[in-house]
This record gives structure tokens, C-alpha cells and sequence, in this order.
């Protein structure tokens, strides 16, 4: 069975994808020129927190590449450099890279070592050319460590370098006895590496929310940290603090402010309130170099020898006394002096604001338990119709009370239905995302400066539907790259940008999802793809086509007008496979092209799969529902168009075509053939472009949409039948499969003298 | 069978007998989800005989198999007091329709006769075994045999 550990990996990978899609998120808008500080810190956020989770799952390949990625965002992020255009294509890559590296960690599959060695060196590149001022500067301090334990190094530091610095400190210092005698500083912990002079400083207002402590978190243990990082002076505000009388012992009166002085960067300093971020309130400015409050670096220096451990502990039963019975006492007279002191930071502090930007929390449901709920309120549905019809039956349809009762319950119902319906319903940005990288990976597979411009992101379709779109979406949108946008030197000829555009959109119209993929590339060349078609056989020569019809032929299987076969399209893998994945899904495909203008392909698709329109039918006394996307138009069938073909087969004739004649009540085994097909009600389906048929039917009934009900699970694939759906009425009702029922058709519609005797035989 | 030597054979099981035409067979009540009157079922096409279609059990699509017609007897013309036992066999959960629901039965496992092997007849594979209940005899259904060769029909 499962063990623990391997569920608690799957939740990180899990998680991995959000955070992935975070990154790509924040990439893509700092890339548009986004130069929120919060932007970077997400994707530096997102890039940690996979290395952290991959650390503890001892995925080594994944946390080293991480780990050079992290770096370089660090880089970006303390504003050691601003990257360059190439940088964003570095990091995109990047992202794709650790993309796959998760996926690989995952399905314990491997990455090519070569692109992730590719990868590793641009970010090594980026890091080398502006990096290596801030990394001398890291690296300084920590060669110094072995020197540092003689403890003369502040000294010397102080007095060589800090000149303007330790002067300007040195009055406040005088000052410090009389306006804080409290404030504790860390000389033991502080290592003289943290505190060379001229390090910048923080100022950390900290007032931590009465949640802090109930949720079992101890302001000590975070003030210890800090002072672990660099030199810090706390000083504790306590000026809230009532009388002991009115005191709330649940209630959180006292706020601390730390100076630090440190090597650290602010966001280390910001890791150690990660956990308590929500539950407090936390300010941490920046300070110069030479800010009045922070204590003198001649201090430290002059108590080590006396000291090590033991400065720490006072401010332990202060904060003790704080969290379980709190003593106004020993601090409220340090309380007015310190915050007096207070106000003077921000005026040259730079305020960043503590909390991260948090995006609305998502839960993750098996897709079972939406089925299964989606099932329950179709019942719910059927049930509230057959609850109104007893209603009336019984005669008391007219009292106010139970129709206004069951109005609402109606209304319910149906709000119920929509919302279950929303559930499955995903944004396609995860789509569009993976199409960006489907564009960075074919524009620099062939050379070509493309722009990838994305909209309607929000749009929600089916999460079915976005699974099932991703592979005929990437086919189009390596075709654009490849196909669509001429090369960069053809498109400065003709006076356009040499940078191309993929444009990729969603939008909801009319009930349905439009997807349209589009390059302002050179449009369909359709003398080219004429000529395609006459020597591949499709058409024959000399025959007169439309433009639009032209386009269409990109449909056919079979056609792919790559003159050479290239690195990424041209495959045998064509429109028409795009076309029929299209109209799986019950959706539809169209081309719009104009010459030096480019091309678009317009896919339409249903909302959901859940939910589909049908035309409710009755063949032999059965009621059948036919999807209303495969039919074209209802035909009467008359002597004057029906035509006899074979001898067990009929076609009909339809304005200049032949259509098939299928009687379904006989492809499906219901009955046998009709004697006489004269007017009958016909329908013209057409699942595919290239399949149509007359399907004999007994009556139209009403068009209505019908929820969807798989077979499979419960009996298993029946030819003909694509799913079954449960009618107001709470009977079941077939859909057909358009499809499926034209391939597999007999065409029989006459009783042959060989059926007869057959037939007859078996009787 | 193992199942039934590891087992104490004072061990009691609880089956549902029903009857189809004049012979009573049981199954394990532990396997029936439910019993309930028959509805007009959907027929579907290309199905094998004894399937006689679909029903909409709350909102799931439920494959209705017409014993009598499985088991190779005679059909009940009596249609109106035929009763639909849906039984779950793994994941499968398909209705049984049978002319009539009898009783519950308290069986000790030492009391499961393993029946005879008789080739001429087609319909043992539906049995698992046998019991003698107050001079009658009754079939245990075998679950397993009645709902998988539904697929492999065809063969």
C-alpha cells in the first residue's frame, strides 16, 4: 500500500506546481517590466521553497539547480543587478528547466544533462558578469570567519575604515545609558564578520498579534535568532501595557524594535519571521550605514573577553513574564525614551511592506468526488422536476405556499447546478503558460525573435477540456512559430518588426470558449498549398476553390507544407489530427489568414464536457439524443431525392451531393429496415468534415441540453453510443456517437432476398 | 474455497434468497447495495440477450442483467412483481433482475455444500455452492461468473 512518505512526496510535487506556475507567473510579469520588489521576491520565494522541499527528499539534482537559480534571483533581488532582456530568456529557461526537473524528480525519469548544464552556465553567466562584486563581498566576510575568533578584527575595522561612521556613532553612544539602559545587545553571538562596520543595518519594528501565542509561538526564540544574525539592540515597548488590575492576560501589550546590524540580507532577517508573519505586525526598514540609533561598533569589541553566553539571558524573564503573567514593572520606565527614538528612522529607512501578496487559497478535490456531486445534482434536478409534476397531479399546484415553495426550491437547484458546474471549471492560464514555453523552445529552435502575447487568461473552461487541449494547442503553436512568422531578416524586408508575434487568447462567447491562436506572420501561401493538394492527390487539378476552402485543405490529413521537415513540425503529425482532437471535445476549428498579415485559428469548444446541447430523438420507440454540434439540418426524405444504390443500400440526394442513408434504428439493432423511406425525417450529421450521412430517424422530440453520464464504467464501450444522459422524465436516454455510428454503418436500409432468407432461416 | 477452509466453519454468513421461475438461489447479503422494483429499462444496442439495458439509479447509469435470461431458464412471463437486486462485485455495481426477493438466510460456512461437477450443465458456473434449507435447495450465486462473462460474451 501507499506509505506515508511517498503521499507527503506527492504533496510536494503537488505543490510544486503551484509554486512552479508562481514562478512563471512572476517571471513573465518581470520580464513585462513589473519592478515590484514583490514580484521578484515570489519567484525567489517559489524557487526556494521547491529547493527546501527537495532537500528533504534528498533530490539532489533538483536542489542544486535550484540552488544556482535561487542564487541568481538573489542577485536580482538585493538589486545587485537589474537583468537585461537576455536575463528574462535566461530565467524563462531556467523556470522550464526546474520544470522538468520536478516533473523528472516525479516520475523518477531523467533530464538531458545538457540543456540542464546549458541553463546552469547562463545563469553562472549572469551571475558572473555583474555577480561577482557581491559575491567578492559575500565571500570576504566568510574567508575572514578563522581570523575573526581573535575578536581584534572590529577593532581595526572600526578604527580604519568606520571614520565618518564612528564618529557619528560615537555621540549617540554617550547618549545610550540614560535613554535606554535596557536594550540588550548580542556582543557573544555577534561574530565580527556580521558586524564589520559600514554592513547596512535594519531597523525591525515587531508587535506581535495575540495570535502569535496561541498559536504556540515565542517572540523569544525570534529575537534570539535575530541577534544571531547580526548585532542587534532590542529595546521592548511597553508603553501599552494597563494597570496590572486591567490587564488581559490573553492580550499581546508589548512590541519590541531591534536594531541589527548585519551582513545579512533583509530577507534572511525576514525568514526568521517567516512562521509569525501573519500574526504580527512586522516593519523593517533599512538604515545607512551611519544611523544615529545603532549602537557603536566599539562595544562589542570591548566586552567579549568578559562575556560570551551570558548576554542574552536578560532579556529572557522579561519576555517571559510577558507571554505568561506580565510585569509592567522593569520596562515601562525605558518605554518613553525608546519610542521617542522610534520616529527618527523612517525618514531614511525605505519601507517595504512585510506581508507577501497572497493569491485566494485553493483546495485540491479528487475529480471523482466533483463527478460523483455533479451526479447527485443532476438527480437533485431531475427529482425537483418530478417533485413539481406530482405537485400538480395531486391538485395543489395552485396553492401560493407550495409554489412559491417550489420556485425556490427550483432556483436552488439550479444555483446548486451552476456552482457544482464552476467547480470543474479551471482558468487556462496553467495552459497558456506551458504554451509560452512551447514558444521560447521553438522560437530558439529555428532562429526566430518571437513575442508571446497571451490574454483572457482567467477564462475558465472544463478542466477536461484544458487536459485534452494542450497537445492540438502546442501542434498550433509550433506551427505558428515555425510555419506561421517568416524569419526575422524576411520580415525586416517587408517593413514589419523583426521580432515576430504569437498571440494566443481566451474569451467566452455566446455559451461557449473561443481559443484563437494567431501570428502576425505571412499568411497562408495558397498558391503553395494548392499545389500541395493537386500533387498529394487531395484535389484534382484544375478544380476552382474558394480561399477560405484553400485554408481548409491545411485540414486534410496527410498535408504539411514544410517544404523541408524541420527540427519541429512536419512530422506527419498534421492539422487534421488538431482538427479531430478539436472535435473530440466537441468543439470547432476555423482558419482566417491574410497575406502578409498572418494567420488565425479560431477554436470554439462547449464549456464543459459535463453539459452538452442535444436534439432529443425517438427510432424505434427508443429516445436517443444526438449532439447538436454533428447535426448540419433536418431533411425530408421524399421519393424525389431518395436514390437506390446497392441492392440493400439507399443514398440521398442532396442539392448536388450524395449523402448515405442510414436508418439508425437499424444500425443500431433496434429494428429492421423500413419497406418504404418516403417521407421520413432524415438527419444530416456530420461528426467530421469529411463524413456526412442521412440518418433515418422516427421523430424530433425537443433540443435541450443533457448532462453527460459516462457508460464505460458501469458497461463498457457500446458502438454507436457515446455516453447516456437521464431525461427530465428519469429515464435514460443514449447519446450517439456521430462518429462512431458512420464508420461503423451497414448503410442496410432494404431487405435484401438474401437478408429475407437469412432472417427467415433463423425464425 | 480457501477463504472458506481458513475460515471457522461455524462461522455464519447472511445471504438474500430470491427466486427466478421455480428455483431460489441466494447471494452474499453483503454484496447487495439494494433492492428495488423494476423500471422500463433503456435497451442497448449490440447488447448480449440477457442484458436488458440501463436504468438511472440516483443519477448513475445502471446495467440491468435479466437473470432468468443469464442463467438459461425459461423467461417468468409475470413481469409485474420483478424485483431489481443491485449488487456490487468490486467496483462493478450492476442490477440483477429476479422474479421475486424470499428471505434472509443465516448460513454456517460448514454447511456450504461444494456442488457437483457435471459438464452437461452449462448454468453450474453460477453456482457456488449448494444449501439445504428446510428440505429445499438452494444455489449460492457465483457473482463473479454471472457478471464477468458479460463483457466476453462475444467469445
Amino acid at each position: 500500500m501507499s506509505d506515508p512518505m511517498a503521499e507527503i512526496k506527492a504533496s510536494f510535487f503537488l505543490e510544486c506546481e503551484e509554486l512552479l506556475e508562481q514562478l512563471q507567473d512572476g517571471l513573465n510579469r518581470f520580464e513585462e517590466g513589473d519592478d515590484d520588489p514583490e514580484t521578484v521576491n515570489e519567484v525567489f520565494r517559489a524557487v526556494h521553497s521547491i529547493k527546501g522541499g527537495a532537500g528533504a527528499f534528498g533530490l539532489t539534482a533538483l536542489v542544486d539547480f535550484a540552488h544556482i537559480f535561487e542564487t541568481s534571483m538573489d542577485v536580482v533581488r538585493s538589486g545587485e543587478k537589474s537583468p537585461e532582456a537576455d536575463d528574462h530568456k535566461t530565467f524563462l529557461v531556467a523556470s522550464d528547466i526546474l520544470c522538468d526537473l520536478v516533473a523528472a524528480s516525479r516520475d523518477e525519469t531523467d533530464v538531458s544533462p545538457e540543456r540542464v548544464e546549458e541553463s546552469v552556465a547562463a545563469l553562472k553567466a549572469f551571475l558572473g558578469e555583474n555577480g561577482t562584486d557581491p559575491e567578492e563581498d559575500e565571500v570576504d566576510p566568510a574567508d575572514f570567519q578563522p581570523m575573526g575568533v581573535s575578536m581584534t578584527l572590529p577593532d581595526v575595522g572600526g578604527a580604519t575604515t568606520g571614520s565618518p561612521g564612528a564618529t557619528q556613532i560615537l555621540p549617540d553612544l554617550s547618549a545610550l545609558p540614560e535613554t535606554a539602559p535596557e536594550p540588550q545587545e548580542d556582543p557573544g553571538n555577534t561574530s565580527a564578520q556580521n558586524a564589520v562596520p559600514g554592513t547596512p543595518g535594519f531597523s525591525i519594528h515587531f508587535r506581535p498579534d495575540p495570535s502569535l501565542f496561541t498559536s504556540g509561538n515565542e517572540p523569544l526564540h525570534l529575537l534570539k535568532i535575530l541577534s544571531e544574525l547580526g548585532e542587534t539592540t532590542i529595546n521592548c515597548h511597553c508603553d501599552e501595557l494597563p494597570p496590572i488590575e486591567q490587564l488581559d492576560g490573553e492580550e499581546s501589550y508589548l512590541s519590541w524594535t531591534i536594531d541589527i546590524r548585519t551582513t545579512h540580507s533583509e530577507q534572511e532577517i525576514r525568514e526568521v519571521f517567516d512562521f509569525v508573519e501573519d500574526l504580527c505586525e512586522l516593519r523593517i526598514e533599512t538604515q545607512e550605514i551611519a544611523t544615529p540609533d545603532v549602537f557603536a561598533p566599539e562595544e562589542p569589541a570591548s566586552q567579549p573577553p568578559s562575556s560570551d553566553t551570558e548576554p542574552p539571558t536578560p532579556p529572557i524573564p522579561e519576555v517571559e513574564t510577558t507571554v505568561s503573567k506580565p510585569d509592567p514593572q522593569p520596562s515601562v520606565t525605558t518605554a518613553p525614551s525608546v519610542s521617542a527614538a522610534v520616529p527618527s528612522q523612517p525618514s531614511k529607512a525605505k519601507e517595504t511592506t512585510a506581508k507577501p501578496a497572497k493569491t485566494g487559497g485553493t483546495v485540491r478535490v479528487e475529480l471523482d468526488r466533483i463527478d460523483r456531486l455533479v451526479n447527485l445534482v443532476g438527480e437533485l434536478v431531475i427529482n425537483q422536476a418530478m417533485l413539481s409534476q406530482s405537485v400538480v397531479e395531486a391538485g395543489i399546484g395552485s396553492d401560493q405556499n407550495v409554489a412559491a415553495g417550489l420556485d425556490e426550491f427550483m432556483q436552488l437547484t439550479r444555483d446548486i447546478q451552476d456552482s457544482v458546474m464552476a467547480i470543474r471549471a479551471q482558468p487556462v492560464k496553467s495552459l497558456f503558460q506551458r504554451m509560452g514555453r512551447i514558444v521560447r523552445e521553438a522560437s530558439s529552435a529555428v532562429g526566430k525573435d518571437v513575442r508571446f502575447v497571451t490574454s483572457g487568461e482567467a477564462t475558465e473552461v472544463d478542466k477536461t477540456v484544458i487536459e485534452r487541449l494542450a497537445d492540438p494547442l502546442t501542434h498550433m503553436i509550433r506551427n505558428a512559430v515555425d510555419h506561421g512568422l517568416e524569419k526575422n531578416e524576411e520580415r525586416k524586408n517587408k517593413g514589419k518588426t523583426s521580432q515576430g508575434t504569437v498571440k494566443l487568447s481566451a474569451s467566452h462567447k455566446s455559451g461557449r470558449v473561443l481559443i484563437e491562436v494567431s501570428d502576425d506572420g505571412g499568411g497562408i501561401n495558397r498558391q503553395v498549398v494548392l499545389r500541395k493538394a493537386i500533387e498529394k492527390g487531395l484535389i484534382s487539378e484544375g478544380s476552382q476553390l474558394t480561399d477560405s476552402e484553400i485554408d481548409n485543405l491545411l485540414f486534410l490529413p496527410g498535408f504539411s507544407t514544410a517544404a523541408e521537415i524541420s527540427n519541429l513540425s512536419g512530422r506527419g503529425v498534421g492539422m487534421d489530427v488538431v482538427r479531430n482532437s478539436i472535435t473530440a471535445l466537441g468543439g470547432r476549428i476555423s482558419i482566417t489568414s491574410e497575406t502578409d498579415k498572418g494567420t488565425k485559428f479560431s477554436i470554439s469548444l462547449p464549456l464543459t464536457l459535463a453539459v452538452q446541447d442535444g436534439m432529443v430523438i425517438e427510432v424505434a420507440h427508443q429516445t436517443l439524443v444526438v449532439p447538436l454540434n454533428n447535426i448540419i439540418e433536418t431533411i425530408t426524405l421524399t421519393a424525389d431525392n431518395l436514390r437506390e444504390m446497392g441492392p440493400a443500400t439507399t443514398v440521398v440526394q442532396l442539392r448536388d451531393d450524395f449523402v448515405p442513408l442510414l436508418d439508425l434504428a437499424v444500425e443500431l439493432g433496434f429494428a429492421p429496415p423500413r419497406s418504404s423511406y418516403d417521407d421520413c425525417v432524415a438527419l444530416l450529421i456530420s461528426p467530421e468534415e469529411d463524413s456526412m450521412a442521412a440518418v433515418v430517424i422516427d421523430k424530433i422530440i425537443e433540443q435541450r441540453q443533457v448532462v453527460i453520464k459516462g457508460l464505460q464504467d458501469s458497461y463498457g464501450a457500446i458502438s454507436g453510443i457515446a455516453a447516456a444522459t437521464i431525461l427530465g422524465d428519469g429515464q435514460i436516454a443514449l447519446i450517439l456517437d456521430a462518429g462512431d455510428v458512420i464508420s461503423n454503418a451497414s448503410g442496410r436500409t432494404r431487405n435484401t432476398v438474401e437478408t429475407l432468407q437469412l432472417t427467415g432461416a433463423i425464425a | 474455497m480457501n477463504d472458506a477452509l481458513q475460515d471457522n466453519p461455524a462461522d455464519l454468513t447472511e445471504y438474500l434468497s430470491f427466486r427466478i421461475g421455480a428455483q431460489e438461489y441466494t447471494v452474499d447479503i453483503m454484496s447487495v447495495r439494494e433492492i428495488r422494483g423494476w423500471t422500463e429499462a433503456t435497451p442497448l444496442p449490440h447488447a448480449p440477450s440477457y442484458v436488458r439495458g440501463v436504468i438511472n439509479l440516483r443519477g448513475t447509469v445502471l446495467p440491468i442483467i435479466d437473470l432468468a435470461a443469464r442463467l438459461g431458464l425459461p423467461p417468468d412471463t409475470d413481469n409485474d412483481r420483478s424485483v431489481v437486486i443491485v449488487v456490487q462485485h468490486y467496483s462493478e455495481t450492476v442490477g440483477l433482475l429476479v422474479d421475486a426477493v424470499s428471505d434472509i438466510l443465516t448460513i454456517a460456512r460448514a454447511d456450504l455444500q461444494t456442488p457437483p461437477d457435471m459438464a452437461a450443465d452449462n448454468q453450474h458456473r453460477f453456482v457456488s455452492a449448494l444449501i439445504i434449507e428446510n428440505e429445499r435447495m438452494i444455489r449460492v450465486l457465483d457473482l463473479n461468473n454471472t457478471l464477468t462473462t458479460t463483457e466476453n460474451q462475444a467469445a
